[in-house]
């Protein structure tokens, strides 16, 4: 009985395994265009949502503002808007109908870099803010008197707050990277062009092939798992 | 080079509580000092204020015979708080950082830095962990990094509280090698730590001064019946 045979004998979902590993360890062309999309695009849309996050984050923690806990409210509990709804309101506004159909962004990756850039700017939001805030209000003040100015001072709270801004970062970047609502009303799951890794596996295991989606859910796990654990090491030697 | 600081009739309220009340005092460049007190006495308040850190009530505070505004006293003076606080880095990082702020070119920063550490005597410290520090050395840090930015006014809150002999004398000699060439004020409740680095001490209660006099007749001859029995210990005045 050779290895191929042997394989055949085994659980349906052990085979799907040992065929997803030799997927991945083979090279499979489509396996990797998939990911490196997946990738860009959330790179993408986490790094855009940190442009006007973190500073919105800065006021929030360090100046005094009228409803300030009203707004720091809103967007904890937009945390866990569901990706479908979001993918929804996103798609009315982009569809050929919407207010924005005019730029022509549906069913292309910058439609899926913008819903995930909404949908994770909650989260860097409310984690930056908490991780400003936790910042001994003394540090500030130590600036002042060693002649740093306000932006010396909110640049130097930031700094202290660095491994909670990166751990906001890291669990936008997770929340994107893994959401599927989204993807696929704007993006369409269109091969070579928006199929990102959570769409695909929703395809081939709807398709029935079970190693594909396997190897592509590995692939996520495995990036995501990756970041979690070089996040808690940055966070220890820091 | 500023030559004189004053405080003319200073007052601070927190909602019901008078930190400060009329506090009038005068420090020449070159001498160290004291304002002593209980816990509470307001001396950190109005160190805050001198450093213009904080705001007062009422009063005005004079450097070299004109008022100076909250931003004027800042860019002359700095402060080392009584809690060490360390920013993350290292030690050099640390007595740097007032330098970089003020965008001083490398080798001169280095130099500087290096010089303020040997004051306080952390000259092999420059690589080593600012939070991985004992509170002692931490202190030290916390001396050298106002020291290296070279301000008229140096505010010193409390310096050596909790600390052990050997760090105390070293942040004592630093204080009076500070003091040469700048106004110098120090907080403290350490009796003997005032009596050993200043010409003149103030003595704060309850937000009004009640003492001010040279060291020797402050210590000898006590004009004040409170500053009697804070001299003796007593809790209750």
């Amino acid at each position: 009985m050779d290895l191929r045979e042997e394989v055949a004998a085994l659980d349906p979902i052990i085979q799907g395994i040992i065929q997803a590993i030799e997927l991945i360890i083979s090279g499979d062309p489509e396996v990797y265009r998939i990911t490196e999309l997946s990738l860009i695009i959330s790179i993408s849309g986490t790094a855009l949502s940190c442009i006007w996050s973190i500073p919105i984050s800065a006021v929030l923690a360090l100046r005094n503002l009228p409803g300030k806990r009203v707004i720091k409210g809103l967007f904890n509990a937009l945390i866990g808007i569901p990706t479908v709804a979001l993918g929804l309101y996103l798609y009315l506004l982009l569809s050929r109908a919407g207010p924005f159909g005019y730029f022509h962004l549906m069913y292309t990756p910058s439609a899926i870099i913008i819903g995930q850039c909404v949908l994770v700017t909650p989260i860097v939001v409310s984690f930056t803010t908490s991780a400003l805030e936790s910042v001994d209000p003394e540090v500030r003040t130590l600036a002042k008197t060693l002649g740093a100015s306000g932006m010396q001072m909110d640049a130097v709270v930031l700094r202290e707050a660095r491994a909670g801004v990166l751990l906001a970062i890291v669990a936008a970047f997770n929340r994107a990277f893994a959401e599927l609502g989204v993807a696929i009303m704007l993006g369409g799951n269109i091969r070579d062009l928006t199929r990102v890794l959570t769409t695909a596996i929703a395809l081939q295991t709807e398709m029935g092939d079970i190693s594909l989606s396997i190897a592509l859910a590995l692939i996520l796990l495995s990036i995501v798992m990756t970041l979690s654990i070089i996040l808690s090491f940055a966070r220890r030697s820091s | 080079m500023i030559s004189r600081l004053e405080t003319l009739n200073v007052s601070k309220r927190y909602d019901h509580l008078q930190a400060l009340d009329n506090v009038n005092i005068g420090v020449l460049s070159g001498r160290i000092v004291s304002i002593v007190g209980v816990n509470g006495a307001g001396k950190t308040t109005l160190l805050k204020i001198l450093a213009g850190l904080d705001t007062m009530n009422e009063g005005k505070i004079l450097v070299d015979g004109r008022e100076a505004s909250q931003e004027e006293l800042r860019a002359c003076s700095t402060m080392v708080f009584q809690k060490s606080i360390m920013f993350s880095g290292s030690v050099y990082d640390n007595v740097a950082y007032g330098l970089r702020v003020q965008h001083v070119q490398s080798g001169k920063l280095r130099e500087r830095v290096l010089s303020a550490l040997r004051i306080v005597n952390l000259e092999n410290f420059e690589k080593r962990k600012a939070n991985k520090l004992s509170s002692g050395e931490q202190q030290r840090v916390a001396i050298a990094r106002a020291l290296v930015i070279e301000r008229d006014v140096l505010l010193i809150d409390e310096p050596t509280a909790n600390l052990d002999p050997t760090n105390a004398t070293i942040i004592e000699q630093g204080i009076k090698e500070a003091a040469n060439s700048r106004i110098l004020l120090l907080s403290t409740h350490n009796l003997s730590q005032a009596r050993r680095l200043s010409e003149r001490i103030v003595h704060l209660h309850k937000g009004c001064i009640i003492e001010e006099n040279d060291t020797s007749s402050f210590f000898a001859n006590p004009r004040d019946e409170r500053t009697k029995f804070f001299l003796d210990g007593e809790l209750n005045f």
